[in-house]
């Protein structure tokens, strides 16, 4: 009895990160494409060169800078909010990982899925090896 | 190039790139950084950047999915992703440091090894294969929706399997790609999985380890939303047409075909790298 409600709990898990993957990719992909429209009406007619690499922005690069542009409708800090939410997909999949083993009373991997959450964080921090 | 036009054929490049990669198992970053530097000439760092994005989004895109189905082991994906996240932040600091010339070179390699790893026979393990203590002791043995009820099956070698899991992540975050083909070396050959356990479970940490890398790449400055924008979009509705055709067509021949297609990549960017056009 007790097996198949673990079973039956990991199951519930897997469809519940099923579906915040699927939302997060999908909330994602919109608020690029409305990036995108605003970036091309404004700038779609400059001229562009990859060539060369110069590195972003300062404000392209934190948090706190791509809220501003973005709350400010330009539209290459709403394209990057939008990578933003991508980039936190996987680390709310993580975040709730955690949970999902604690329901479970796994406190390995509690520490384990912590540990993986601790290296993305530190990461997103601007942290480097 | 106007911003317009760039876009435009940045996009149908990724969305070929995404779909090839999706039919060859290969993933889209593999193909599309390719694509990118030696067909449109833009800085490999800002090619991983990009590609690192449509990564994330495929690797999500798909293991919401495959993880519905329950074949994927979620406490052997979570541990070995302790190994591939710092891999993959390590790899991301070393790509700071190293030229564009060096990572094409390096590229190239991992192209040339993904299509010998394409090419490599599975041979699927028989029965329930050997005890292991240390697997046994995490917990790492599953099972999996089979034919005839749930299959179970036992995982072995987990130290090797961190190993070429810090590897893959050290290559993801170095050249901006999942590194699927590594991933599930480590999950099949060294630990002895079920290929289907491999490959879904290979997918589902594709995300978290590409996730780790995009961090550093951004507060670098290495992600561009002008170039990530078409090549994400892009990636993302050819892997999802790949998956789709997928499932129609069987390989075989389509597998040696793209093994020959991502051999050539590989050396036409060691060439380049040496020759410092790239």
């Amino acid at each position: 009895m007790r097996a198949r409600r673990t079973v039956l709990d990991e199951h519930r898990v897997e469809q519940a990160i099923g579906l915040l993957l699927r939302t997060g990719v999908l909330l994602a992909a919109v608020i690029v494409c409305a990036g995108a429209a605003l970036y091309l009406v404004r700038h779609g007619g400059e001229r562009i060169d990859y060539r060369v690499f110069r590195g972003e922005r300062a404000d392209l690069r934190s948090v706190r800078g791509i809220f501003a542009g973005a709350l400010a409708l330009q539209g290459r800090d709403v394209i990057q909010l939008g990578l933003l939410v991508l980039l936190a997909t996987p680390v709310a999949r993580v975040v709730f990982s955690v949970g999902a083993f604690a329901l479970q009373r796994d406190w390995l991997y509690v520490g384990v899925t912590l540990a993986v959450l601790t290296v993305l964080l530190w990461s997103l921090a601007g942290g480097a090896l | 190039m106007t911003v317009a036009g760039f876009s435009v054929i940045v996009f149908l490049g990724s969305t070929a790139a995404g779909f090839l990669g999706a039919l060859s198992g290969l993933g889209g970053g593999v193909v599309v950084v390719p694509l990118l530097t030696l067909l449109l000439g833009v800085d490999i760092h800002y090619a991983a950047g990009a590609a690192l994005i449509s990564v994330i989004a495929t690797s999500s895109g798909a293991a919401a999915a495959y993880v519905r189905e329950g074949y994927s082991n979620l406490r052997i994906g979570m541990l070995l992703e302790v190994a591939t996240t710092l891999g993959a932040v390590g790899g991301a600091t070393l790509a700071t440091h190293v030229g564009a010339s060096g990572i094409a070179i390096v590229f190239g390699l991992v192209l040339l090894g993904s299509a010998a790893l394409s090419m490599r026979r599975h041979v699927e393990q028989q029965g329930l294969g050997p005890t292991d203590r240390l697997a046994t002791r995490l917990r790492l043995d599953g099972s999996y929706p089979g034919p005839g009820g749930p299959q179970r099956y036992r995982a072995r070698r987990v130290p090797a399997a961190a190993s070429l899991m810090a590897l893959a992540g050290i290559l993801s975050g170095l050249l901006g790609i999942g590194s699927g083909a590594v991933k599930v070396l480590a999950l099949d050959a060294a630990m002895g999985l079920p290929f289907k356990v491999s490959t879904t479970t290979s997918n589902f940490m594709i995300g978290v380890t590409a996730a780790a890398s995009a961090g550093v790449y951004l507060r670098r400055g290495y992600i561009d939303p002008g170039l990530a924008m078409p090549v994400m979009l892009g990636v993302l509705l050819g892997s999802l047409a790949g998956a789709r055709a997928l499932s129609r067509l069987t390989s075989g021949v389509l597998r040696a075909v793209f093994a020959v297609l991502i051999a050539a990549l590989g050396i036409e960017m060691i060439a380049s790298g040496l020759g410092g056009r790239i």
